[in-house]
């Protein structure tokens, strides 16, 4: 018998599953249009245009489906977790308005720039291209400050279980935010450019000298290059951060149970709680210690430091970080030798074997994207608010949770079917035998 | 003005604006499954025209409301999504359907078959939506939603499953069906053969908008007591005076093909209806047991809000003017259509005026009955206690006692 906590946890996590790819999507893909119109703007090359307007069209597609999916998230905020709500919607309401501002802003100016080609002048458009994707950014920023918030609370002061004083600045700007929103932001563009980058080369392997292709290519692996290195940077602070904030999280997610100084890295390998050890894995003598502080010698809190209640599931966690960091690692050394090849031939690289690797790993950030929030979010459990609240004590009273939760999987798998298909067809558009073979553009 | 009461008015005004945008929105997904005759592929165009560049914009108005009452009012919103949490599912689903089938009936228009099945999706769930947020709307207003000690006392079917919620639901549906139809006369003044079906849908939906709205006041009689009283108290005849007058000077002004004036009085009408629901319920957020003052958060978060809101507001409003500037304007604007919009925002302005200074004055109730001449009023979280003075069972004056 699975429990409605589970059900509303589930789908919490399928809703944010769902949401986060069009959240990226919506945060990367106006800074290639901006870029690509901007080239445009200095090139009058009309290949650039057709870049940005094809670029637009998927935009605009993914867009609408990831505002209607955030509209979702912010009613099933109080619909599953209303325990949560009314303990801290005071504290965290106000990045939630200045997000509200932002993607208010985004949509202004993604009307203009998606229907606006031939009714604003064109530095104007290109403005409101850069406008969406500066608002897409900050509206990024702002909601990662509220999960940033989950995992450091900070900003308010309780007494006999209730809040008495709430610094709503201070909660925005908890430890957490910073990393947090640089990381996700990071993310965010090298996800959307390693996908963007995948699509050009595959259709580049077909057509190696089609102008548009190139260009495209060239664009979205310029910001893949860029950076996929910033990120790994800012993964490695992100990581300091969690082990001194969430030891338990740290733990779990480098299958860490025995509390030692000079601390090595397990990498893979299957966490056992009741033995507490990870078996099977690979291990780096003080990797960790190195990783999470910077210092072989370091003590590393392991999760026998943590009452066994307040453990998360440390196979999930453990391998959803493994999952992120290897992707991460795989991306980082795609980027690397296309930047080396770029360096030496000055010129976009086409080797066959780079963009066969490039196509492959396409999806890779996506991935890294959905196995770093299961790291994050399932890292912190049981606690909804780190130290603070517990899951089981903010979701709804609500019975029979299992309904909404079946329907609202059917809607997402109903959309992703849909959204697939639609998509196919405007990366076929783009083919170049197809054009010339059909209507032609 | 109170801090609580100033984030009352922006929730309002979220609500206004988002029926006023998005409200019509989902009009015009409603005239898109009743498109017919020989030009329903041309109506279905000139929709999807009006609504495409706005429409997310539109959308967030909804977003706003949300976002402000779980900050400014956290406990209420967790005992509004607990007693609400069957329709509010069923609004998001249909947000989601219709949203998505929009933007797929765009980018999937290859054959009829395909664009019809999106059409038939999108316009079905135009349907669903308003109704089901009228139910929500209806449910808060009825008095039927308890909330005890901060727990939800009523189960969770209480006031959305009950006539007078099915009244409200029914109404907003009318209620935008007919201010899209009339936003469409305006939108298609190069193309008389459209203009003339949408002046003849706004007349249609107008005239029947006028039975629904006696049924759902009728039906507040007993199904939302509280409402009832107040819209029957003595600015209640005035507003519903100034609300029918704005609806027969909608529908004389669509008679006599004066489309802009149409539309300005058709705005006129919504935003009354609104503010005069809002005025009725409040200072209620849910009806009886959660109020702005018993539900708001700490004064200090308030105030962060309000100035984010401001500071927003500032941005983005000169934005929003352009965009709807940049895809509603016409080459040459006529004069009488400024006319009519400032006509339309000088009448909301007066009665809104109007109904405030009255409704500052209007008693409140006391929480559990007043057990002397001064009670000590607390709110539901954090914010101090208050020092109100009881007069025949209702609070009149409220402040603070200090230290």
């Amino acid at each position: 018998m699975i429990s409605d906590l589970a059900f509303a946890r589930s789908q919490m996590a399928l809703s944010l599953a769902f949401h986060i790819v069009f959240a990226a999507v919506g945060v990367g893909m106006p800074l290639l249009m901006a870029v690509a119109e901007g080239m445009h703007l200095r090139t009058r090359e009309p290949v650039y245009l057709d870049l940005a307007r094809r670029w637009a069209n998927g935009t605009a597609l993914l867009f609408a489906v990831g505002a209607v999916s955030g509209t979702v998230l912010s009613f099933e905020l109080g619909l599953l977790w209303p325990g949560f709500m009314a303990f801290a919607g005071g504290i965290i309401g106000l990045p939630f308005a200045l997000e509200g501002f932002a993607f208010f802003a985004e949509a202004i100016f993604l009307g203009i720039y998606l229907y606006g080609w031939d009714r604003v002048p064109a530095v104007a458009h290109w403005l409101a291209g850069i406008a969406v994707a500066v608002c897409g950014m900050l509206s990024a920023v702002f909601v990662v400050t509220v999960n940033a918030w989950m995992n450091t609370p900070t900003g308010f002061e309780m007494a006999g279980g209730r809040i008495v004083r709430i610094d709503a600045l201070a909660a925005m700007t908890n430890p957490a935010s910073l990393n947090q929103a640089v990381h996700m932001v990071l993310a965010a563009y090298v996800a959307t450019a390693f996908v963007v980058a995948g699509v050009h080369a595959f259709f580049l392997l077909r057509h190696r000298h089609d102008a548009f292709h190139r260009r495209a290519f060239g664009i979205a692996l310029a910001v893949a290059a860029v950076s996929v290195p910033l990120q790994a940077a800012s993964g490695d602070a992100l990581a300091r951060m969690v082990a001194i904030r969430q030891p338990a999280k740290l733990a779990a997610m480098e299958g860490h149970y025995r509390t030692e100084a000079g601390a090595p890295l397990v990498i893979g390998g299957i966490p056992d709680d009741a033995a507490r050890t990870t078996r099977y894995a690979i291990r780096i003598p003080r990797g960790l210690s190195l990783l999470a502080h910077h210092d072989p010698r370091a003590v590393v809190r392991g999760l026998d430091s943590i009452p066994r209640d307040e453990w998360p599931n440390t196979r999930i966690v453990h391998w959803a970080f493994d999952v992120m960091a290897g992707a991460g690692g795989v991306m980082l050394a795609v980027a690397g030798w296309a930047g080396w090849l770029w360096w030496r031939r000055r010129r976009v690289p086409d080797d066959p074997w780079l963009l066969r690797a490039v196509v492959v790993t396409g999806p890779l950030g996506l991935v890294a994207i959905e196995a770093g929030w299961i790291v994050t979010e399932v890292g912190r459990q049981p606690w909804i608010i780190q130290g603070v609240m517990r899951t089981s004590e903010a979701v709804t009273p609500m019975p029979g949770l299992v309904v909404p939760f079946v329907t609202f999987t059917l809607v997402y798998v109903f959309l992703s079917v849909i959204l697939l298909y639609l998509l196919r067809r405007q990366f076929l558009a783009t083919d170049p035998v197809r054009q010339s073979a059909g209507h032609g553009q | 003005m109170a801090s609580e009461h100033a984030l009352g008015a922006v929730i309002l005004a979220a609500l206004v604006l988002y029926a006023l945008s998005g409200g019509a929105d989902y009009g015009g997904g409603m005239w898109d499954l009743l498109a017919s005759g020989p030009r329903a592929r041309r109506q279905r165009e000139a929709i999807e025209h009006a609504i495409g560049p706005i429409w997310e914009a539109n959308h967030v108005w909804l977003i706003l409301v949300i976002v402000v009452v779980f900050s400014a009012f956290p406990p209420a919103f967790a005992a509004i999504m607990t007693a609400l949490h069957i329709p509010m599912s069923a609004l998001l689903v249909g947000i989601v359907l219709r949203g998505s089938a929009f933007i797929f009936r765009k980018y999937d228009s290859g054959d009829d078959v395909v664009h019809r099945r999106w059409s038939t999706l999108f316009g079905a769930a135009s349907f669903f939506t308003p109704f089901v947020l009228g139910l929500c709307l209806g449910a808060l207003a009825s008095g039927d939603i308890r909330v005890i000690d901060g727990r939800l006392a009523s189960g969770f079917f209480a006031g959305w499953t009950r006539p007078f919620a099915m009244a409200c639901g029914l109404f907003a549906l009318g209620l935008f069906a007919f201010l899209a139809a009339t936003y469409l006369t305006v939108d298609t003044e190069a193309e008389p053969e459209l203009q003339e079906d949408f002046r003849a849908r706004a007349l249609v939906s107008g005239l029947l908008l006028a039975p629904a709205a006696l049924l759902t006041f009728l039906l507040a009689g007993t199904g939302a007591p509280v409402i009832f009283a107040r819209l029957t108290s003595w600015w209640g005849p005035l507003l519903v005076a100034a609300t029918s007058v704005s609806a027969l000077g909608a529908l004389v002004a669509l008679w006599r093909r004066q489309f802009r004036w149409a539309r300005a009085a058709a705005v006129t009408q919504v935003t009354l209806i609104l503010i005069g629901w809002g005025l009725a319920q409040f200072p209620h957020l849910v009806v009886p047991d959660v109020t702005l003052m018993n539900a708001a958060t700490v004064a200090s978060t308030q105030h962060a809000l309000l100035t984010a809101l401001a500071v927003g507001a500032v941005v983005l409003f000169p934005a929003f003017a352009h965009l709807f500037y940049v895809f509603k304007r016409r080459p040459q604007p006529r004069a009488s259509g400024r006319r009519a919009v400032a006509f339309g925002l000088l009448v909301v302005g007066v009665t809104a005026a109007l109904m405030l200074a009255s409704a500052g004055r209007a008693p409140q109730r006391a929480p559990e009955g007043c057990r002397g001449r001064i009670v000590i009023v607390r709110p539901l979280h954090g914010a101090a206690p208050l020092e109100c003075v009881c007069e025949a069972g209702t609070l009149s004056a409220c402040f603070s006692p200090g230290p």
